[in-house]
């Protein structure tokens, strides 16, 4: 996976969504954790610029703020940045005093990048010693389910993230597909016949489902 | 590192584990008794055991000697 560059120095691609996410080792404000550490459990692996900066510490707070939910989903929060332990340590710290929120997930500190190169968290474009806010969904089998890319300037949206998770637990549970701007208790998409024998039983049957056509079913969980 | 001290203690969750682990436990199950989750319990049984402060057999964890000893001397 990994090429190189004239410097020798190594240069991995995004990891890809439905195939395992890269393995790492790494230390963190909780000790030393392997992705490994995970399995069995739905994984949020996260990064952010860098501490002590005002975006990154609203989504903290925010992230802190929807833990409980996720908890509540089976999902653990990891996060990540180009700082020492030290640093984290110092700005958990800070949060806390600041503002009372005590954040409940541990932190990579990945000063060697290696982490960040794995995962492609660093757009040169955008910044070389810094990583952006990228967002890893890792299922319960260690595979990479999600993944959404946002710009140093721009904070995520908690609720997005959710929902998600939301979304990939219920394709999962009943082998459906969720439409646009779906939220849990709408209807979902039921998947679509494929072949010209069984999309025209859909059509005739439509087995209690409201379609607008033959490929596009919806259904009642 | 999570469980140990650079001064050779060792923390409130690594007392927790080997307390835990005075009888045989898997990870989950010491997940379950410490309230810790289990990417942490994973983690620190392999501190752990590289310390020596905890045996593993068939995918249980056991305290050793070592281990009490510590865990006894840091209540």
């Amino acid at each position: 996976m990994a090429d190189v560059t004239e410097t020798s120095k190594p240069v991995f691609g995004l990891p890809r969504l439905n195939e395992p996410a890269p393995e790492f080792e790494a230390v963190t404000t909780d000790g030393t954790i392997r992705l490994s550490d995970y399995k069995g459990t739905w994984l949020i692996l996260f990064s952010h610029p860098a501490d002590f900066t005002p975006v990154c510490t609203t989504e903290f707070l925010a992230f802190a703020e929807i833990f409980p939910q996720l908890r509540e989903r089976g999902v653990e929060l990891l996060g990540l940045s180009i700082d020492s332990v030290y640093s984290h340590i110092a700005w958990l710290r800070n949060i806390e005093e600041k503002t009372g929120v005590k954040i409940p997930f541990p932190i990579i500190a990945d000063i060697t990048m290696d982490v960040a190169m794995r995962y492609g968290m660093i757009m040169p474009g955008e910044s070389k010693t810094e990583t952006s806010r990228c967002v890893f969904i890792i299922d319960p089998e260690s595979k990479l389910r999600a993944m959404i890319y946002y710009p140093l300037s721009l904070g995520r949206n908690m609720q997005e993230i959710l929902r998600i998770i939301d979304a990939l637990q219920t394709s999962d549970k009943y082998h459906v597909a969720t439409p646009a701007n779906w939220k849990p208790g709408e209807k979902v998409v039921v998947p679509a016949p494929n072949t010209a024998e069984t999309a025209e039983q859909r059509v005739q049957e439509r087995d209690g489902y409201e379609c607008v056509d033959w490929y596009l079913c919806k259904k009642q969980l | 590192m999570a469980c140990i001290n650079p001064d050779g203690t060792i923390t409130p969750s690594a007392r927790k584990i080997l307390r835990a682990a005075e009888t045989s436990l898997t990870p989950a199950e010491l997940a379950a008794a410490t309230d810790l989750p289990l990417y942490r319990i994973r983690s620190s049984l392999r501190e752990l055991v590289q310390a020596g402060l905890l045996r593993e057999q068939d995918e249980r964890y056991v305290t050793t000697d070592a281990g009490r000893t510590r865990q006894v001397a840091a209540s």
